[in-house]
């Protein structure tokens, strides 16, 4: 028991190391240490996630992407005196706890959910596909936003590419995404909200 | 969507992040609603015209600072309430001890008076009137910072309401001030902490609804 509390508590630091360097450079706009940053956070929410909602895997996958896009656009509640993984782990357990409650089934939750600082203990970069499509919700989305997230997203077209294919301009492209983006998770939030 | 997909999606946008944005976000909430609380102290109530003479008597300071210190640790509380993962820790007692003061300063200056006195030291000349309006003045202040944490990340809404509702109803008894004429301890002890608890319980009540996110 003790041996294995260590190990993946050094297991832990060391990833709070190297996520936080990634995250920080991201912070400051460097956008390929946050793509990696963002990889390597959402196997660790995949872990996570997956042990505590150990009866429904189907929830796990949805939770992983709306944390990640939580995360995303909360990025600037994060400051560096704080450990990295206290921010993750308290908006992983906010968002777990929101979904628990809107399932009325928090207290079948098989951990306690005071548990130790351990997001980052373990991985699993195995993704299952999501239930809930966020593309749907996509489609509610104003074309402003809507029409850079598609050409970015399916195409996989840069900024610039996303530009011409949509004759908007390259900031138009970045506004339209970055909005696009927090208007998903409005709505994915008010959906729970309102069922 | 996969989630591989998604990751590259956020990973566009990447723009540079402003560092402090919590602090920063209450503190402009603030700096713009004070203002509009000051005008409203001003048309609605009016600046006691003596003010000059009474900045020479130690009560009126009293009155002043009791609520600012309490505003100062709500702005304390409320950023770190914001951000997850953050503990509040010593923050809670900024927002208690400036209470207790007030309260063992009313205990004592009721004990001290004379028994004749002491009904007027607790019911002053506006009782009535004192906590409805702190809580009016504390509007737009309740409003601003409702609307600050809108845009940041409470994991415990509440209590960040709660804290929201604090702030401001500390600030505006603080603005407030400046046109009451009450000046006894045992008043501030009752009337101005109950006007600061009127926000304090709407933001609380209504922080779980507007808060998510």
């Amino acid at each position: 028991m003790a041996r294995t509390t260590t190990g993946s508590t050094t297991q832990g630091s060391d990833a709070e190391l190297l996520l936080r360097g990634l995250f920080m450079r991201g912070l400051d706009g460097d956008a390929a240490a946050y793509h990696q940053f963002l990889q390597r956070l959402s196997a660790h929410l995949r872990a996570f996630l997956g042990k505590r909602l150990f009866g429904w895997p189907d929830e796990v996958e949805d939770l992983v992407q709306e944390c990640l896009l939580a995360m995303h656009n909360q990025r600037h509640t994060y400051q560096p005196d704080q450990p990295l993984t206290a921010w993750v782990q308290a908006i992983a357990r906010y968002k777990m706890i929101d979904l628990l409650r809107s399932k009325s089934v928090r207290e079948a939750l098989h951990d306690p959910l005071e548990d130790d600082l351990a997001v980052f203990a373990e991985s699993d970069t195995d993704a299952s596909d999501a239930r809930r499509d966020l593309a749907g919700l996509l489609d509610t989305l104003p074309d402003r936003q809507r029409l850079p997230i598609v050409h970015v997203k399916l195409q996989g077209l840069s900024v610039a590419e996303a530009a011409t294919a949509t004759g908007m301009s390259e900031s138009a492209v970045k506004v339209g995404i970055h909005r696009g983006l927090k208007a998903l998770a409005a709505r994915i939030a008010t959906g729970k909200g309102t069922s | 969507m996969k989630t591989d997909d998604l990751v590259a999606l956020l990973a566009t946008d990447a723009a540079p992040v402003p560092r402090r944005a919590a602090s920063r976000r209450i503190a402009v909430a603030l700096l713009l609603s004070l203002p509009v609380a000051a005008l409203i102290m001003q048309v609605e109530f009016g600046v006691r015209r003596d003010l000059v003479q009474v900045m020479f008597w130690p009560m009126f300071w009293v009155k002043v600072l009791v609520p600012s210190s309490i505003a100062v640790a709500g702005f304390v509380v409320l950023q770190r309430l914001a951000r997850p993962g953050v503990a509040v820790r010593a923050g809670w007692l900024g927002l208690l001890v400036p209470v207790l003061l007030l309260w063992g300063l009313a205990m004592v200056s009721y004990l001290l008076a004379p028994e004749t006195r002491r009904a007027d030291m607790v019911w002053g000349q506006t009782w009535r009137t004192c906590v409805f309006n702190i809580a009016t003045i504390s509007i737009p202040i309740f409003v601003a910072a409702m609307l600050a944490l809108k845009g940041l990340a409470p994991t415990r809404p509440a209590l960040a309401g709660a804290c929201a509702g604090a702030l401001a109803g500390a600030a505006a008894a603080a603005v407030y001030a400046f046109h009451c004429i009450e000046l006894a301890a045992p008043f501030l002890a009752i009337w101005y902490v109950a006007g600061m608890a009127v926000p304090m319980l709407v933001g609380a009540l209504v922080g779980p609804r507007l808060l998510r996110w």
